[in-house]
């Protein structure tokens, strides 16, 4: 053990004391002493000195060893105890202190250690708050960023099991024309949360469309989704796109997000339409054949007058019935017979697959998958397909002893594809089950109201039985509709991406500067941090920053970065966005302040943002309030991104930043995500110019023009 | 003895006609009224041509059309349909279940005399 100096010198203290003590009493008594006496005292003293010293060293000894306990209990202790705490401050996961010492010392080592476990538990309870907190955080924006990005329709957010975790108004609104409850119900007994979509979308249908998802995702597209169209108990007709909910890095799927419209109506006038122009259409083709043939057939010179009266009488009679169609058709307004079904695009190799395993699950048979033209995109109602071929392949199995099943598909002439459920039969002819085309399909999980005619039809294809001799084969063939086969482009982005293209609309002013290459402009590079989405429902701006480019520079130093006190509270969940809390924005100036100066530092600039209408929103909102208009040019890195890198899934600022080799510093600060924003933008000017885009007048219009690919999908 | 033709029509009209024209080339004709007619008269008289309405009471003439394809008997009949639906679809229905031609109405009643003339020939 090394000896502690300031322990050595505490043991030494006391005997010091003591000798400077004996010394001063030695001098004072020397000092009264006269002369001779302090002579004669002299050899008195020598012969005692060392019963002096002995004296001395007894009591120092014992001084020593009192002073040196007094130190350890008292000063040594403690200083350890210190030693231990500050350990135990800076690592919580230290070890508790030894408790030794006596009383006092044991007391406070153990107050010590009950601080340091009372703190490793709240550090404990903390951590698994915010992992709590992220995690559930994360989830809403999944879902939110999908519910807001399509709020002009009825949007819904279900769990696997189909309950309805989130709504939107306008679902309340559908919901509350399916319902066939009482007024006063208002369809709230099918809207809820916690309630299941199920009463309203049948569960298979809601599977297949996860299945068709799946599958996409196994082949590699990213965010796909799905596209059905199903009637309810109430007789409406809904047309629902499925887009799958997943958890935060996690391939599972949490949920879906639907987005329903009711297209009953469009459906039934477009579909009474078609039905009037084909009955005229039919009708009018067999009265004008009977008269053309009659007409003909009076030419005829050698005709005898009963026979030439009896075609005359045709031709009178046929333009009669003519007449007659024509003015009942003209009044004919409510008939609804056939509906011409809206059809989702599908790779018809898909199809087959999902129709296979369909059989397989309803016949327990193993079906093969013949020859499949894998280009091949079809216009269908899967499901209703899917069905069909499984009713067939069913009464097959059942009737005509097992035969093994293949399914085919080929494009045929005319926009048309094959799609055959093929079985051997020899030199015989084919023989259909009873009843197969026109008989409701009945499948152990269920009637259908359809037969597979009707299926057919709602194609506007048809199905027949045919026999190749060749080959000894039958088979039911579906005549289907191929699509063109474009992919749709998914949405992504971490805040729902607002495109109103109102807000880009330029004054004339402003378009003097379409004419300039892009590197001679001057920009405002900006970014707002909100309360929340959704500015006409009362969502405030917080946060300002802004950056300027000017002639190909990015000017960090002439910035702009406000807080901005919105008036009003700042919702808890949205503080993991943008780290501001209430307290921050105390104090600081509102936004009809902030704006004019904005204002001005954005004058005679082009304005620049990522998503840059979502920002441009909130702008315009305070136009009326303050007076303050933006009626420069407005570009979108991120619609710009996608002119530039058009294969590239995702057009997020981060995704676009790494791309670009640009380091992301202070995302989710006004001023950081306009740097970011500033530094992309500059990257992005030669990427534009490969593809032809000089000038401001051409990255706006490209820019639109993306606008309206990624709408088109 | 002539080659028997059928005619299944069920608008009478159009049937005034057809048979006029089809005596005048030269056949036996036979008239069926609906499907079943059709299908029972092709059995029964074997007629070695049928113009064959698409749509008829009781049996469609793609229903006929079928019937006859799967019949050993009369596998052999030449089917020319008559039809006022012209969709691709409705073509290729009508071929798919077995039409040796397929006309869409109105027609040009030379045109078929010609057509029924290659197809006996």
């Amino acid at each position: 053990m090394k000896p502690d100096p300031r322990r050595i010198l505490a043991a030494l203290a006391p005997g010091a004391a003591l000798a400077l003590w004996l010394l001063g009493g030695a001098l004072l008594l020397g000092a009264t002493l006269s002369p001779e006496a302090r002579a004669a005292l002299g050899p008195l003293l020598t012969g005692t000195a060392t019963l002096i010293a002995g004296w001395w060293f007894l009591a120092a000894a014992a001084g020593a060893w009192l002073a040196a306990r007094f130190y350890e209990a008292h000063v040594g202790a403690t200083g350890r105890l210190a030693d231990a705490t500050r350990l135990l401050a800076g690592d919580p996961s230290a070890p508790s202190i030894m408790p030794h010492g006596a009383g006092r010392e044991r007391l406070l080592t153990e107050a010590i250690n009950a601080l340091a476990d009372e703190r490793r538990r709240l550090e404990a309870e903390m951590a698994r708050r915010v992992e709590e907190a992220s995690r559930a955080v994360a989830l809403e924006r999944d879902q939110l960023g999908a519910l807001m990005a399509e709020l002009s329709q009825s949007v819904l957010v279900c769990n696997l099991d189909g309950r309805i975790l989130l709504y939107n108004g306008q679902a309340r609104v559908l919901f509350r024309r399916l319902s066939r409850a009482p007024e006063s119900a208002g369809g709230a007994e099918l809207i809820g949360l916690g309630r299941s979509i199920h009463s309203v979308i049948d569960r298979a249908l809601v599977t297949h469309a996860l299945e068709t998802i799946d599958r996409r995702r196994a082949r590699g597209e990213a965010a796909a989704s799905s596209q059905f169209v199903t009637t309810t108990p109430a007789g409406h007709l809904l047309r629902v796109s499925l887009a799958p909910v997943r958890s935060e890095g996690a391939a599972a799927l949490s949920g879906y997000v639907l987005l329903v419209d009711d297209i009953t109506d469009e459906i039934a006038a477009q579909s009474r339409r078609d039905q009037s122009l084909t009955r005229l259409t039919e009708a009018s083709r067999a009265s004008l054949a009977a008269m053309r043939a009659a007409l003909e057939m009076l030419d005829f010179p050698d005709l005898e007058p009963a026979e030439r009266e009896s075609f005359q009488r045709v031709v009178r009679d046929e333009v009669g019935a003519l007449s007659a169609r024509l003015a009942t058709l003209a009044s004919e307004t409510s008939e609804d017979l056939l509906t011409r079904w809206p059809l989702q695009e599908m790779l018809g190799a898909d199809l087959v697959t999902a129709a296979a395993q369909r059989i397989e699950a309803v016949t327990g048979r193993a079906v093969a998958v013949g020859e499949v033209d894998e280009t091949l995109w079809l216009n269908v109602d899967s499901f209703a397909l899917t069905q069909a071929l499984a009713f067939l392949a069913d009464r097959l199995t059942r009737e005509q002893d097992q035969p093994p099943l293949t399914l085919r598909l080929a494009p045929a002439a005319g926009g048309w594809g094959h799609l055959d459920l093929v079985w051997p039969t020899g030199d015989g002819a084919a023989r259909g089950p009873r009843g197969w085309r026109t008989e409701p399909m009945r499948l152990e999980d269920g009637v259908s109201p359809l037969s597979a005619r009707d299926v057919a039809e709602r194609h506007g294809g048809e199905i027949w039985l045919a026999h190749e001799r060749t080959r000894g084969l039958s088979f039911f063939r579906f005549l289907l509709p191929l699509a063109s086969g474009l992919e749709t482009e998914p949405a992504t982005g971490e805040r729902p991406e607002y495109y109103d293209f109102d807000l880009f609309a330029a004054s004339d002013a402003a378009r003097a500067l379409d004419d300039r290459a892009l590197e001679t402009l001057s920009y405002t590079v900006f970014d707002t941090e909100t309360t929340g989405l959704d500015p006409a429902g009362g969502d405030e701006i917080i946060q300002m920053g802004a950056v300027r480019v000017v002639n190909g520079k990015l000017l960090r130093g002439e910035r702009f970065d406000q807080l901005v006190d919105p008036g009003r509270s700042i919702p808890e969940a949205s503080i993991p966005f943008h780290g501001i809390r209430p307290e921050m924005v105390r104090g600081q100036p509102r936004i009809a302040e902030v704006l004019p100066a904005f204002h001005a530092f954005a004058a005679d600039t082009v304005l620049v943002g990522h998503n840059v209408a979502f920002d441009m929103r909130f702008l315009q909102m305070k136009e009326g309030a303050t007076g303050i208009r933006f009626d420069q040019p407005v570009l979108d890195t991120l619609l710009l991104a996608s002119v530039a890198q058009p294969a590239e899934e995702s057009h997020s600022l981060e995704a676009i930043a790494t791309r670009l080799g640009v380091a992301v510093t202070a995302r989710h600060s006004a001023a950081g995500d306009a740097l970011t924003t500033a530094q992309v933008f500059l990257k992005l000017f030669p990427l534009l110019r490969a593809r032809g885009i000089v000038t401001l007048g051409q990255a706006l219009r490209a820019a639109e023009a993306s606008y309206y690919a990624r709408l088109r999908y | 003895m002539g080659t028997k033709v059928l005619i299944a029509d069920d608008e009478p009209n159009i049937v005034v006609s057809l048979s006029f024209l089809m005596k005048r080339e030269g056949y036996d004709v036979l008239v069926a009224r609906d499907g079943v007619e059709a299908l029972e008269t092709i059995r029964a008289e074997r007629p070695r041509l049928v113009l064959l309405d698409a749509m008829m009471p009781r049996l469609t003439g793609f229903d006929v059309c079928e019937a006859v394809r799967a019949d050993e008997n009369v596998r052999d009949t030449r089917i020319l349909m008559l039809t006022a639906k012209g969709r691709d679809s409705d073509i290729a229905r009508g071929l798919g279940a077995g039409a040796d031609a397929y006309v869409t109405k109105p027609f040009s009643t030379r045109d078929l005399a010609a057509r029924v003339r290659d197809m006996l020939a």
